[in-house]
């Protein structure tokens, strides 16, 4: 087994991410490039678990399944955020958020 | 070129290409859609890779709550069915930034290791992974939960209008 395919396949899946994140208007779209970015970090967490064992024990899938639950209550919250925001001013664009007060905004 | 090879190959081919769609689809649900292709190539690349657990929890939380979730709130937000116009912003930034990472990222990775072969493991059963677990990581392990309990409580905070909100005016 190649040790070099799954870790470019997580570099590659992590740059997506990271694509998705800058690219999406969309609130829901970004928190789903932001689960592919978890999703790279696990893989290259499991593949470290095979190839570095002597270093790591078998310490990776813990961390997998410790970033697996981060990334349940980070969905969970972050979703709770984007429909409250969709409650106040029905839209889900992030670049329309605004970060400053603003009085007469409703 | 092994079986285990082929497998890791095809497996991450289909979660970066199925991945690639979840960000460049313009249909809302279709993403969720793809995500779903993707997450479950993952669980995929993690049997081969010996980690059963992991595979089997990814599939259940990530498969089975995360994505629901999800699709949940696409719903909820009335997401229009057919392609949407509106989900992106201009592309350079985004993918000089994107590309950057991902492929210096897989140069660092390659360059590392090269075509080092390693031997294929003996899958992890559950019993290693949870004598890791409640033997060496058990304060993470409670820690967690005490974070999994507060984003609950969080969540239905701020998912309930009338808890804190400010009273004149109101959304």
């Amino acid at each position: 087994m190649h040790a070099v395919i799954p870790y470019a396949t997580a570099a590659l899946l992590f740059g997506l991410g990271v694509y998705g994140v800058l690219r999406r208007r969309n609130a829901i779209l970004v928190l789903m490039a932001v689960e592919l970015m978890l999703n790279a970090v696990n893989l290259v967490l499991v593949t470290a678990d095979v190839t570095v064992t002597a270093a790591l024990g078998h310490r990776g899938g813990v961390f997998a399944l410790f970033v697996i639950v981060l990334a349940a209550a980070e969905v969970g919250v972050g979703l709770a955020i984007v429909l409250q925001f969709y409650r106040m001013r029905a839209a889900v664009q992030v670049d329309e958020v605004a970060l400053h007060h603003e009085p007469e905004a409703r | 070129m092994t079986v285990a090879d082929a497998l890791l190959l095809a497996l991450g081919a289909v979660a970066v290409g199925s991945g690639a769609l979840v960000v460049t689809s313009t249909h809302l649900v279709r993403a969720g859609l793809y995500l779903v292709v993707s997450l479950g190539a993952m669980a995929g690349l993690y049997l081969v890779l010996g980690a059963e657990l992991v595979a089997w929890v990814q599939v259940l939380v990530y498969v089975g709550a995360v994505v629901v979730l999800l699709l949940f709130a696409v719903m909820l937000t009335r997401a229009p069915i057919g392609p949407s116009a509106d989900l992106d912003r201009p592309a350079w930034p985004a993918l000089v930034v994107g590309g950057g990472v991902g492929l210096g990222l897989a140069a660092l990775f390659i360059d590392a290791f090269r075509w080092t072969i390693v031997a294929l493991p003996v899958p992890g059963t559950t019993e290693r992974m949870g004598a890791e677990i409640f033997g060496t990581w058990v304060l993470p392990f409670e820690v967690l939960s005490i974070l999994l309990l507060s984003a609950l409580v969080g969540a239905i905070v701020l998912s309930r209008p009338d808890i804190g909100a400010p009273k004149e005016g109101g959304a």
